[in-house]
């Protein structure tokens, strides 16, 4: 085979890869950020009594659910230009994850509501809450509260997707994994640093997650 | 608008092949990924400990990764372990392991929420292992897994899409190459969504079909 690992030269580049983690974090934090304020009002309005609304979120999570990420990045970067709008590539990563967030996030928020029992948002209106009231001091914070899972999911899920970044020269951990792999040629050990970073940190917010929930019993 | 129709007519030909590679390629990916993920889903659940870890790395190893970075690895180091693969073959490799895992993971959900006086009953009357599985277990289990294996499905048409990066002329790909001839690039990435929402779309209502029809028994 005539091939040895040797790691030096990804340890040599190795603060680079740390930064790209830190850069991928971030980015995940600002779309999924974003995201749950899109995924909010768009789950609260798939279950409010207007038929136009219902039908828009539909429409909304049909469409990014199906579509792939790339293709949403690509649009967002280089076919908004065409009309005039125009983001650097940061600001418009993060626009096209936060959109791709935001349709998983209203699923997940949607389930959220329709799991908080009536029997609460009766009493709620019975003591004389309004109905923004109760929406705000009660169904949210239960809702929070069922969604704080599959939230946390989605969240580790956008964090991979972050990777996406790297087709647009956003350096990131997979852009810069992949700059020392063509600079150094050493294949196998960048790859396995790499992917090791993301399983680690993968995990690393799956126990964080985990304890936030002890951290708030369920309702 | 009559520009455009002019210039996907012009390249219809590339587009087409490009989807026909798109679809190909899912389609190898989610069958060599269920034959996978069986195996390793019902190693999960009934293998001993020794065969159980190794699988439970992979898949644990598969699911932190994002798949970006497995297309990135299957596409550079078989080439210095001496296996030469095509960009193609190791977009189609990277996807598999991909898809093994998460299949993987959902048949052991699946195998799991059997109730356990199934397989008791099955060995009460004296049918052997393999025979319990395949009588018994899997026609269960794959009827309870199917709505998530539809959904690795479209994420796997969906992932499809980053092998354009490794340079496999799938449909991603061929609408870049056309829109660097011809400039018009919101309407041919438009084009290109679309026929990733149709091809999902259609994969969806399949299953849904396939669900009604497995359901009524």
């Amino acid at each position: 085979m005539g091939y040895s690992l040797q790691f030096g030269a990804v340890w040599a580049s190795f603060g680079n890869l740390l930064s790209g983690l830190a850069l991928g974090l971030g980015l995940a934090v600002a779309a999924v950020a974003c995201g749950t304020v899109i995924g909010l009002v768009a789950a609260f309005a798939s279950v409010s009594s207007s038929r136009i609304a219902r039908v828009l979120v539909g429409g909304y999570v049909m469409l990014i659910r199906n579509l792939p990420l790339l293709v949403l990045v690509l649009l967002v970067y280089f076919a908004l230009p065409q009309l005039g709008i125009r983001f650097d590539k940061y600001e418009s990563f993060i626009g096209a994850l936060a959109l791709y967030a935001g349709a998983y996030l209203t699923e997940v928020f949607r389930a959220g509501l329709v799991a908080v029992p009536k029997g609460v948002v009766e009493a709620s209106r019975a003591i004389g809450l309004t109905r923004v009231q109760t929406n705000v001091w009660v169904v949210a914070p239960i809702m929070m509260r069922n969604a704080l899972p599959s939230m946390g999911n989605t969240f580790i899920g956008m964090f991979k997707d972050s990777s996406i970044a790297a087709a647009i020269a956003v350096p990131e951990l997979t852009f810069q994994a992949r700059k020392i792999n063509v600079d150094t040629f050493r294949v196998v050990e960048t790859w396995i640093v790499a992917s090791g970073l993301y399983i680690a940190t993968c995990f690393a917010i799956a126990a964080l997650l985990r304890r936030l929930e002890r951290l708030f019993p369920k309702f | 608008m009559q520009p455009f129709l002019n210039q996907i007519w012009i390249a219809r030909w590339p587009l087409w092949e490009g989807f026909l590679l798109t679809i190909e390629v899912a389609s190898a990916a989610i069958l060599f990924g269920t034959v996978l993920g069986c195996i390793c889903g019902i190693q999960l659940v009934y293998g001993p400990a020794i065969v159980r870890f190794p699988f439970r790395v992979y898949v644990d190893v598969m699911r932190g990764t994002p798949v970006l970075v497995l297309i990135l690895a299957a596409f550079y180091i078989p080439s210095v372990a001496g296996v030469s693969l095509s960009a193609t073959q190791a977009g189609v490799l990277a996807l598999s392991l991909f898809a093994g895992a998460h299949i993987g993971e959902l048949m052991r959900g699946a195998l799991q929420a059997i109730p356990p006086g199934q397989a008791e009953a099955a060995r009460s009357i004296g049918l052997t292992f393999p025979q319990t599985l395949a009588y018994v277990l899997l026609p269960q289990a794959l009827r309870s897994a199917l709505p998530p294996w539809i959904n690795t499905g479209v994420e796997l048409i969906k992932g499809s899409s980053l092998l354009s990066i490794i340079g496999v002329g799938e449909l991603l790909l061929r609408t870049q190459e056309v829109i660097g001839r011809t400039f018009m690039t919101i309407e041919f990435y438009v084009f290109a969504g679309a026929l990733y929402l149709l091809a999902n779309i259609f994969l969806d209502q399949l299953g849904k079909a396939v669900e009604r029809r497995v359901q009524g028994r």
